[in-house]
């Protein structure tokens, strides 16, 4: 920077992305992130709620950690979350934005339900298992294949393509669930009797099954998109599409690959929610967690380990929010601000490690 | 001196046994809404009001808010229990299939899924149901909206001359109801209501409105004012919101003649002059004699209804719109049922499809509809006992789902 362009035009602040910040960086930002982010949340908690911030903090802790029983359910949620952000990432690495997870994991969940309701008690279990679970990533993977199969001959926009694909989805659902539920007022669980094609407890936990199926998953789709031939493809496809081409990538093949891959894993999702966690179907069963895990999969740069660890942040200031609510008979508004505050600090780190800011007149840093 | 002395320590032993039971019992109460909706919120004063007269500390509940009809109601069980808890109660009929996996898992715990319908079929002696007969303030708040629409044809101010929209092709007069779903529940609801109004005026007719949902203000106002658009003078209501009484009162400052019957709160502050009165649940007293036999370590009936016999059920003030004699004509009412010379489904004041009914086996059989299978097998009774229909009498849960003549459903 020389000395005669400063003083012709050097804004206040300037926005400077870093080359690369060290892990001690990082750490420090984050540290600092969480120490505002729990300083600004004491104030509202003591301005606004009028509660003392450090029992609401214990509270929060509280929401996960309390119990044994608690711990299994956060656990058991992490594992819905982060197994659609696993779903996701593949796509994303390949700049294919799949904002249709949530109607991906629906249609497997009804997939699994149908299955449930018209097959069960007349296969044997362990078939019975296997063709929900084949069903419902057949659907998935349907539902993944319809828009990237325009992206890739009509080149449509797939934004907006697996965003409106969601909504057929839940269309779908609501009008089953209803034929489903017949004169009674809602559905309630499925198979409540017979209990045909609810998963097993396997060592004495309940959701264990899902808790494997994704920890299995972590590691492959870890290895599938570091190490696999179609790993770099997804790559590169994501790098340029030009130099894909340019090194003989057949685009749009590797594009309907990954989502058929993608959607197949949101089908999956279903497959555990439904079949470990739900026994029923509604037009929340994805509860919202396929437009959470965009936020996962985005935050943890496709790197599956740090998913698992942004997943359970988010799943431990979700239970937090509610303990909160519940402890101090506060509107749930006011804890999912109390929880917003810390995300929002969270997020917002990233982006001082991402940049730096430059102050006119200085060359300190200030993050 | 000793005799007092032993007085005293006796009664302070006594007390202190009575403090120590009712410290033992630790309620968990899950909700599907919270304060701010009229339905839950006679819910937690209910169990607020029958704790306080019990000496049980507040300290000893624990509030679940806003638990949707999913696994998250199964969980807050779980949750509670976790805490101590040694009866869970739960508010919405959609909590009782979750409630039931719980009961099945604890059996030392005691599980209440009010307004339930099936407790009794598992053969669960910890899983329990209870309902008030709110039908008989329904049949009250009837008899007090038909007061009102006789004081209107006397006056001259409801006369085919002057509303010839509120009049059908018969002469009768249009009467309009909002209701939830097209459950018995709501039906035994709505019938009780009509023909409480027809006990007092006999040529009316009453078209139902539904809006598939418990709770939704918007859904209800446009029901309400599409039944007042239809001529209707009388607006009854099941559902949770305020929506058809705001909306009534709307509709009767612009000048038309409409008049509203609530439900579960006094409707009088969100329509001063619309409002008649309210048919509402007193939990309180369901809630004070379970917590009462669970500290005495007593049996808890499988099924709990009760009425006016015990005060659970009761209309809220009656507003200045009422017509002069209504309190009286009330109370009057009310000690008939309370005597039994009143019966709210008398057969002979209603008939069904053109025929007095003189058999109406009701099946509590609950079904798994999805795969059209027996959930619960329950027997066939015979409801028609000594000319009337008895509700709630062979179960908590309403079952009366007859549609009699005179009343019409929009769906």
């Amino acid at each position: 920077m020389s000395e005669q362009n400063k003083a012709i035009h050097e804004p206040l602040l300037r926005v400077v992305k870093r080359s690369e910040s060290s892990m001690k960086q990082k750490i420090v930002v984050r540290a600092a992130a969480i120490l505002l982010a729990l300083i600004v949340d004491a104030l509202f908690i003591f301005f606004i709620t009028g509660l003392n911030p450090l029992a609401v903090y214990t509270t929060m802790f509280q929401g996960t950690f309390s119990t044994a029983m608690r711990f299994s359910w956060a656990l058991r949620d992490l594992a819905s979350l982060l197994l659609i952000g696993i779903a996701l990432a593949p796509a994303f690495k390949m700049r294919f934005w799949n904002t249709g997870a949530e109607g991906q994991v629906l249609v497997g969940a009804l997939a699994t339900a149908a299955v449930m309701v018209y097959y069960g008690g007349k296969l044997p279990n362990w078939l019975l298992y296997t063709v929900m679970c084949a069903a419902s990533v057949l659907a998935g993977a349907l539902w993944g294949f319809i828009p990237a199969w325009f992206k890739a001959h009509f080149n449509t926009n797939e934004t907006l393509f697996t965003l409106m694909m969601n909504y057929v989805a839940i269309q779908i659902v609501a009008c089953c669930v209803n034929i489903w539920r017949g004169q009674a007022s809602g559905l309630g669980k499925l198979n409540m009797k017979s209990k045909a094609g609810w998963f097993p407890q396997v060592f004495g936990q309940r959701y264990n099954i899902n808790l494997i199926v994704v920890v299995l998953l972590v590691v492959l789709m870890y290895c599938y998109l570091r190490y696999s031939k179609q790993g770099y493809e997804i790559a590169v496809v994501g790098e340029s599409e030009n130099t894909a081409r340019y090194a003989g990538i057949n685009v749009g093949r590797v594009i309907i690959r990954t989502m058929i891959i993608s959607g197949a894993l949101c089908g999956l999702t279903g497959f555990l929610i439904v079949g470990g966690r739900d026994q029923t179907i509604s037009t929340s069963t994805a509860g919202g967690n396929g437009f959470t895990a965009i936020i996962v999969a985005w935050l943890a740069k496709f790197n599956t380990f740090t998913m698992a660890l942004i997943s359970f942040l988010l799943i431990f200031l979700q239970k937090g929010a509610m303990e909160i609510a519940s402890a101090y008979a506060l509107n749930d508004f006011a804890s999912d601000i109390i929880a917003g505050i810390i995300l929002f600090f969270i997020l917002g780190s990233e982006f001082f490690i991402n940049y730096r800011l430059i102050i006119r007149g200085s060359h300190k840093e200030v993050c | 001196m000793k005799k007092l002395l032993a007085l005293i320590l006796a009664a302070v032993l006594c007390l202190a046994a009575c403090s120590a039971l009712a410290a033992d019992l630790k309620i968990g109460v899950i909700l599907v809404g919270d304060e701010t909706e009229g339905y839950t919120l006679s819910h937690i004063n209910g169990v607020k009001d029958a704790a306080a007269e019990l000496g049980i500390p507040e300290n000893n509940i624990i509030w679940k808010y806003k638990c949707p009809e999913d696994q998250t109601c199964y969980d807050a069980a779980l949750d509670c229990i976790g805490q101590g808890c040694n009866v869970i109660i739960s508010n919405s009929y959609g909590h009782q299939t979750y409630m039931v996996l719980a009961a099945e898992e604890y059996p030392d715990v005691t599980f209440v899924s009010m307004t339930g319908d099936f407790a009794a079929l598992t053969g669960l002696d910890n899983f329990k149901n209870a309902f008030t007969k709110i039908f008989q303030a329904r049949y009250v708040s009837g008899v007090v909206a038909g007061m009102k629409v006789a004081e209107l044809l006397e006056s001259g101010e409801l006369s085919p001359e002057k509303q010839p929209n509120s009049f059908d092709a018969d002469g009768n007069v249009k009467i309009g109801y909002v209701g939830a779903f097209d459950y018995a529940e709501v039906v035994s609801g709505y019938t009780s209501f009509f023909l409480g109004l027809r006990s007092i005026v006999p040529n009316v007719v009453m078209e139902v409105n539904y809006t598939n949902s418990w709770f939704d203000i918007d859904k209800e106002a446009a029901a309400a004012e599409a039944l007042i658009a239809k001529g209707c003078v009388i607006i009854g209501q099941h559902a949770d919101s305020t929506g058809a009484p705001a909306a009534t009162q709307k509709l009767l400052d612009a000048g038309n003649l409409c008049y509203s019957v609530g439900y579960n709160i006094d409707m009088i502050p969100t329509a001063p002059t619309a409002a008649l009165t309210s048919p509402t649940n007193v939990w309180s007293k369901f809630y004070g004699e379970l917590f009462t036999s669970l500290m005495n370590g007593e049996a808890v009936a499988a099924d709990w209804a009760k009425g006016y016999e015990a005060d659970a059920v009761k209309i809220t003030a009656l507003s200045d719109s009422c017509a002069a004699g209504t309190a009286e004509k009330v109370e009057e009412v009310i000690a008939g049922i309370k005597d039994g010379s009143i019966k709210v489904f008398d057969a002979s004041t209603f008939t069904v499809g053109g025929e007095t009914l003189t058999s109406a086996p009701v099946d509590m059989t609950i079904m798994d509809w999805a795969t059209m299978t027996v959930a619960y097998a329950g027997e066939t009774y015979e409801a028609i006992v000594d000319g009337a229909f008895e509700e709630s009498s062979f179960r908590s849960a309403p079952y009366f789902a007859l549609r009699i003549d005179g009343i019409t459903e929009v769906k």
